[in-house]
């Protein structure tokens, strides 16, 4: 890390390439100069780069909580009944394999340019993901655990909730760490071709006024957040479960 | 205790396969077990067994002929009709309680006296300090007692148990059957008992019904008049035990040679199989 930081100050010290292509991160090149850390710092101060940081995240997480009660209900449905994973099934499965980003055009031409077409976009990517991971985990619910609890007398939505669901915590944890990845791509890829403001259009804006350090700032704020809410909640969250299921041992 | 607890009229059972002839899982099955009585299945492997118990539990349905539980037939499955499996099939995620109090709290059972009385069983199945453990901190054998227990606390009117103790150490097996011989006595339970080991068997049941393969089905009914409470040294056992054995010996011979086919007369050359063996086998 230290070794690739004093490479980068040594690459923007020896003019290889014009400043604005590549700015200097700690060390200003002439005295009052612009640094990657500089406008990290004063966009915090001032608010720019934490209100467009504080918008994306608002819509990720309607879109990402959206797409979880839609991927759960679809999922469920697929697991349930043959004829809904026959049909809705195989057509989700094909819609996954389109990138996210391709639906813009058309989200552009149904919602407009906005925030409309970039929680859209959200909620297709990650509930599209979350489709296919719990119908998964519906299906891999051991068949032994349900004659247990049937035999107990359980059916219905108690069987549901107390087998059924609980059975399948592990998967769908991993499930929706994968889908929140990609909903935190899909977000910031809507931003960047959409507009309506957040830490897509702020790199839109840093690359047409030629600002390096900007983007590199918000290139740092999305690295970050993203492996913190990795990190800090999926991982920890996924190690609990695994180690009370028995599946991690250590 | 006279009264019929559980009738089967020809029943009959087949599974659907794909490309293939359905198979005949159970053919013509009829046998009516009393109130309190003791029945174990035996069999070779694929003889039907666990179909016939999963039958009567409600997880399968007949293809055809009918199953009269209390002279009611039933509707899938209920608590009335417990089953210990083969395999524990705890629930990884519920301590080693609350997998035991599960059957209770579904029945209604308030929390206090379900907690107590899933204590009382584990103590009896000696896990009593295994309570607040998970599942996969267990060994194979304890995951097992602790089914036992969760399947004895909800006392049911019926314990249908497949092979509960083929994973269980000879010492835990032996504890267990006393546990399970004084229980069906002091309760008066119906049970019926899947098992491969013929002196089991024997030792705890009233009737011992031998089962066939291709199709399953019955091929013949013991009953054990034996008093109890016994030891397996008892010389009425040990000439039952012996007439099952050759039985059942014939049995299995018929499931070799239709499973290797024309290859079953080299391979008995080959393994140079004890001549004594065969003809016992060939009455
Ligand atoms: N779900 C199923 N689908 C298809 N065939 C099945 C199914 N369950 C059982 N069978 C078939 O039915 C026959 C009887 O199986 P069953 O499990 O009742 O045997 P078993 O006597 O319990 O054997 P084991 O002693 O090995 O447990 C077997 O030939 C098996 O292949
Ligand atoms: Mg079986």
């Amino acid at each position: 890390m230290l070794i690739l930081i004093t490479i980068w100050e040594a690459i923007s010290k020896f003019d290889v390439f014009p400043a604005f292509m590549w700015p200097p991160l700690i060390i200003p090149n002439d005295p009052g100069g612009v640094t990657v850390l500089k406008t990290l710092v004063n966009g915090i101060i001032d608010g720019q780069l934490l209100e467009a940081t504080g918008s994306s995240l608002i819509r990720l997480f309607i879109g990402f909580f959206i797409a979880v009660v839609i991927g759960f209900v679809l999922g469920f449905l697929i697991y349930k009944y043959k004829i809904v994973d026959d049909t809705l099934g195989f057509f989700v499965t094909s819609l996954q394999a389109i990138p996210n980003i391709v639906w813009m055009p058309l989200a552009i031409l149904w919602f407009g340019l906005g925030v409309g077409s970039v929680i859209f976009i959200v909620i297709l990517g990650a509930a599209l993901s979350i489709t296919i991971t719990s119908s998964t985990a519906f299906k891999s619910v051991p068949p032994l655990l349900i004659r247990v609890a049937s035999t107990m007398g359980s059916t219905g939505i108690h069987l549901f909730r107390t087998v059924i669901f609980k059975s399948t915590i592990p998967q769908q944890i991993a499930g929706l760490r994968l889908a929140w990845a990609l909903a935190w791509r899909a977000v910031l890829a809507g931003e960047l071709l959409g507009g309506s403001g957040g830490l897509g259009t702020l790199l839109d804006l840093g690359r047409s006024i030629q600002a390096m350090d900007l983007i590199f700032s918000i290139m740092i704020i999305i690295g970050v957040i993203g492996s913190f809410i990795d990190n800090f909640i999926f991982v920890r969250i996924e190690r609990f479960v695994l180690r009370k299921w028995g599946i991690l041992t250590t | 205790m006279a009264e019929e607890h559980i009738i089967l009229q020809n029943v009959h059972k087949e599974f659907q396969r794909k490309d293939h002839a359905p198979t005949i899982a159970l053919d013509d099955v009829t046998l009516s077990i009393k109130k309190g009585e003791f029945v174990s299945l035996l069999g070779p492997s694929g003889c039907g067994k666990s179909t016939l118990l999963n039958i009567v539990a409600g997880l399968e349905k007949e293809t055809s002929g009918s199953l009269l539980v209390n002279n009611k037939p039933i509707k899938g499955p209920g608590n009335d009709r417990i089953v210990v499996f083969q395999e524990s099939g705890l629930f990884p995620w519920m301590s080693v309680l609350d997998n035991v109090m599960y059957g209770l709290l579904i029945k209604k059972v308030p929390k206090q006296e379900a907690k107590e009385r899933a204590l009382d069983w584990l103590q009896k199945v000696h896990l009593g300090k295994f309570a607040h453990a998970l599942p996969h901190e267990l060994s194979g054998g304890m995951k097992q007692r602790v089914a036992i227990a969760r399947a004895l606390v909800t006392d049911p009117e019926i314990l249908l148990m497949d092979e509960p103790f083929a994973a269980l150490d000879e010492q835990t097996r032996m504890v267990l059957h006393m546990e399970l011989d004084k229980l069906w006595r002091e309760t008066g339970k119906t049970i019926i008992f899947v098992t491969h080991n013929i002196r089991e068997a024997v030792v705890l049941s009233d009737r011992i019904v031998l089962m066939k393969t291709r199709p399953g089905g019955i091929k013949n009914i013991f009953p054990v008049q034996a008093a109890r409470p016994r030891t397996s040294s008892d010389s009425i056992l040990v000439h039952l035990e012996n007439r099952i054995l050759t039985e059942l010996e014939q049995e299995m011979e018929k499931v070799l040679k239709e499973e290797l086919g024309s290859d079953y007369a080299l391979k008995t050359d080959d393994l140079r199989v004890d001549p004594n063996n065969n003809m016992g086998s060939d009455i």
